[in-house]
């Protein structure tokens, strides 16, 4: 398959304005003992043999598995309309929009996404995106270091465990102090917190699906000057006491959960939003109104000193490419659901998590794990390893949930189950009494 | 436009949900206590389906992508977006899969599919670069920059070696330096001579402080630096490692590989040389790929193949840099990538080079009546132009010629960047763009040199075709308006 229009014709006439004979003269400039020795690859596929082949693989997935799993990443229903519009061609074949007169779709779209992400978090100020929430909370904890010139940053151990590694793997050469502790009791917080303590990383709902209130937890940590990172969900903010109301200073949290299909892990969306004291330090692009000179009003990217593509080795952060397509999906759907609809959409996942921790605790040998409230998550303890049960689950066509021994090596009965919208009455009865069959 | 919130009427509505079905006793476990509650909800707007459908099909009629015209962007390669990708990306077999999926006892058998598309996307880098290994994880181009030299400290830290340095040329694109200033290194220049970074200036400054330097080739002004060979040579001497960023791909594929140029490092940008969609700036993927003394480092998972042909996430290196994306980096970007080299195959791929060298190569010489080229060469698949002459001739800035020619209906060239050239315009048509569009652009650029001599106020005054022209960007710095305001 080829995408290039150009013909024989078209070759030879571009060549004779450069008075070459061949393409192969331009390639002189390479020396020849660095040529490629070799070109191993495939031959090109039609558009029907490669379309064919790709299904074929996607049918190698397991596709009608009743999805209990979570762990950050949920199975919730994507309305038609997203789709529809982020697949027009003006919008994701554009890049980044530096020429703001041409894009200002691309641009009111983000200021709109960055306006719905601050009244989800109440908080000043967001950016147009970052790769996804893991990323998200990393930039957060360094934004932390740089504006407090402080060290030590404290994690709670119910904060993502994947979000836990990524923390530490990129800041392993840079001389912080990263303490996981289970702080989820703000007394916890008493000799941890100190005056080299940057800051503070909570979740919420945490890893385990329980909602807390970290006001206690921030205030501590703002008496000793350090700042305050909340990860939260998104859909849960719709009716949880928010970021701002707890007076965290930045919000982070992945938005997958808005409009973005699982796709085996990619592309997501990270979201951030900060008080305003933080917002000159904030990475990632920024999209601000403005008027042009007839007093139009128009959006285009601001605060660009904070950038790579201007501070070099000085800037915030490095990010260049985003996550914009991905913010715009979110913005629509955040659109669909509406004010009334998205808490609507969080108190149906909560309703049916309640019924289905309900059924399964009601099972001989399930215990429940944690007290709630809950969003739509929570563990249960089982009387066998939870991974042998997941995969006899998985042999009933159920995805039961997310054994925890794989990152938390002393919880190895226990399972983390999600509930969304998507999963109805019948089946969570199913999963009830598969697992009760299965234990 | 008005904004969705803007648009807003109490009432309308478009969401659909499920009935719950469920005991009303469950309904009421939703409802939170007040320490736990939000005090009112969000002020997210009410709409109905189509006025949301109706704003962002307008808003997208406002915004210009390469499915509506030539854009030029040097550095980015905004070459067409292959259909078919899009439709294999929204398979539900892809698309409906959770990453946790493989993590589960026997869960890799679940995704075979998705990781057969991982698996065999790094065998073709492999192949296309002559790395040894690759990882999928990083996010973008710039993430694979920091994941390289991540790769680069832990090589560093294994052998024990104290190093503190990295460098970069002058026509170094931002993220580079970003990059290693985030993952703790000092950053230092090089500078180039006769538009290449200078190999003797290099190995002056080359000492056991470097850990490494980065490079694409060819550089940011599209020019092959032929002495690559000796720059590597030294570098390896000098125990420092080759980074390649791997944005200029798109010039070389077929004719030299990153690994057979002495790299040892290497990013990818799947949204610029691999056709994936630029998404109104992302989602991208930058995979990196290492020499075979670096693979140990590599994030994990990685998958790997068992002796029956299955395919499992491999945990077991502890050596590795850890987790730089919560899982196997973004799948549906590389799933795209994937598509299209399938798509293209090895003589396809050696043809997207060819045909991006000439095309470029034919703007320069186009153009080159009326502008005044940076380095009067052949180049590669880009080709960078000053403006300088028309600013001190006629007060005409790279800027006023950006604006200009979107009035022509092209999206305009890079502008100030590299930072090496004075009013830069960087130009890249990409492989896909047809001999008229190019002669157009050629004829766009040469009314706007008339322009400039003859009106330089019209060009001043650009754009006017578009919904609103030059915006006031001083003022949305100094008093920054970044959200919709709440009514009172």
């Amino acid at each position: 398959m080829r995408f290039t229009p150009h013909t024989p014709e078209d070759r030879a006439a571009m060549l004779a304005a450069l008075g070459l004979g061949s393409v192969d003269e331009l390639f002189a400039v390479i020396p020849e003992p660095l040529r490629a020795r070799s070109w191993d690859l495939p031959p090109g596929m039609s558009e029907p043999e490669v379309s064919q082949y790709l299904a074929k693989l996607a049918g190698l997935n397991a596709q009608n598995l009743v999805c209990f799993l979570g762990g950050g990443f949920y199975d919730h229903h994507i309305p038609a309309a997203v789709d529809a519009l982020i697949s027009r061609g003006e919008f994701y074949t554009a890049y980044t929009p530096y020429q703001a007169e041409m894009s200002q779709g691309i641009l009111q779209s983000i200021f709109e996404y960055q306006s719905a992400i601050c009244r989800l978090t109440g908080l000043d100020a967001a950016n147009a995106s970052l790769y996804d929430g893991g990323t998200a909370l990393y930039e957060a904890a360094m934004m932390a270091v740089r504006k407090t010139k402080r060290k030590k940053l404290i994690v709670c151990t119910s904060v993502s465990p994947i979000y836990r590694i990524m923390l530490k793997s990129y800041t392993i050469n840079l001389h912080l102090e990263l303490v996981e502790a289970d702080v989820s009791d703000p007394a916890a917080l008493e000799g941890l917190l100190d005056q080299d303590t940057a800051g503070l990383i909570l979740q919420n709902p945490d890893f385990f699906g329980v909602l807390h209130d970290y006001a206690p937890h921030f205030e501590a940590v703002h008496a000793l000057k350090g700042l305050g990172i909340l990860g939260c969900n998104p859909i849960a903010l719709a009716v949880a006491k928010t970021p701002a109301e707890m007076d965290a200073d930045i919000a982070v949290g992945e938005g997958q959960p808005l409009g973005l299909p699982l796709s085996f892990g990619g592309p997501y969306l990270g979201f951030m939003a900060v008080r305003e004291a933080l917002l000159r330090t904030m990475p990632g692009r920024i999209v601000g109104r403005t008027h042009d000179g007839q007093g139009r009003t128009g959006y285009c990217l601001t605060l660009q000193t904070r950038e790579q593509h201007i501070r070099r080795e000085k800037a915030t952060s490095n990010i260049c490419s985003n996550e914009a397509l991905c913010a715009l999906a979110a913005v629509i759907f955040l659109g669909l659901m509406g004010k009334q609809g998205l808490v609507e959409l969080a108190e149906l996942n909560m309703t049916q998590a309640a019924y289905a921790r309900e059924r399964l605790t009601a099972i001989d040998g399930v215990e429940p794990v944690d007290q709630g409230p809950w969003f739509n998550e929570f563990r249960v303890r089982l009387p066998i390893d939870a991974r042998v049960a997941v995969s006899r689950m998985i042999d009933k066509g159920i995805a039961a949930g997310f054994p925890l021994g794989r990152y938390y090596p002393d919880q190895s009965n226990n399972l983390l189950v999600a509930v969304t919208e998507k999963r109805s009455k019948e089946e969570i009865g199913y999963l009830a009494e598969g697992l009760e069959a299965v234990l | 436009m008005k904004t969705i919130f803007e648009m807003s009427r109490p009432g309308r509505r478009a969401a659909s949900l499920p009935c719950s079905r469920v005991d009303e006793r469950f309904c009421q476990m939703s409802r939170l206590p007040p320490e736990l509650r939000r005090s009112e909800p969000a002020e997210l707007p009410e709409l109905a389906e189509i006025d949301l459908v109706r704003h962002y099909t307008l808003l997208s009629r406002m915004n210009f992508g390469v499915d509506v015209g030539t854009y030029p962007l040097g550095s980015c390669t905004m070459k067409y977006n292959p259909k078919f990708t899009e439709v294999a990306a929204r398979l539900p077999g892809f698309a409906g899969l959770h990453p946790l999926l493989p993590q589960l006892r026997r869960g890799g058998l679940l995704a075979q599919g998705a990781l057969r598309v991982i698996y065999e996307l790094e065998q073709l880098l492999k192949q296309i670069t002559g790395m040894d290994a690759f990882t999928m994880q990083p996010l973008a181009g710039a993430h694979g920059e920091l994941t390289g030299i991540m790769l680069m400290a832990a090589y560093h830290h294994d052998k024990g070696n104290q190093k503190s340095l990295v460098l970069v040329p002058d026509s170094a694109h931002g993220t580079n330096p970003a990059s290693a200033a985030i993952a703790g290194y000092q950053v230092v220049t090089v500078p180039s001579k006769n538009g290449v970074m200078d190999p003797t200036a290099f190995k002056e400054m080359l000492s056991d402080q470097v850990a490494g330097v980065m490079m694409t080739n060819p550089n940011t002004v599209g020019l092959f630096n032929p002495y690559i060979a000796e720059i590597a040579e030294a570098a390896h001497q000098a125990d420092a490692l080759m980074y390649y960023d791997g944005a200029n791909l798109n010039a070389i594929m077929g004719y030299a590989k990153p690994a057979d140029l002495g790299f040892d490092i290497v990013h990818l940008n799947l949204h610029k040389t691999f056709g994936t969609p630029h998404g109104g700036g992302g989602p991208g993927a930058g995979p990196v790929g290492v020499v075979e003394r670096l693979r140990d480092y590599l994030p994990i998972s990685r998958v790997d193949m068992r002796g029956d042909g299955t395919l499992f996430l491999d945990y077991d290196h502890p050596k590795s840099i850890g987790y730089v994306a919560p899982f196997y980096g973004n799948f549906g970007v590389c799933l795209r990538a994937f598509a299209y080299i399938l798509a293209l195959g090895g003589e396809g791929l050696k043809e997207v080079s060819q045909d991006a060298v000439l095309a470029a190569n034919y703007l320069r010489v186009k153009l080159g009546p009326k502008w005044r080229v940076a380095f009067d060469r052949p180049c590669m698949h880009e080709v960078v132009f000053s403006a300088e002459d028309k600013a001190a001739q006629h007060g005409v800035s790279a800027l006023d010629v950006a604006k200009a020619l979107i009035d022509e209906g092209f999206h305009p060239p890079t502008i100030y960047f590299p930072l090496v050239v004075k009013e830069a315009l960087m130009l890249e048509p990409t492989e896909t763009e047809a001999m008229e569009n190019l002669d157009a652009l050629v004829a766009a650029m040469g009314r706007i040199a008339d322009k400039a001599a003859a009106d330089p106020e019209a060009l001043h005054a650009a754009p006017v075709t578009t919904p609103v022209g030059r915006l006031d960007e001083v003022s949305a710095a100094r008093h920054p308006v970044l959200q919709e305001p709440l009514e009172a």
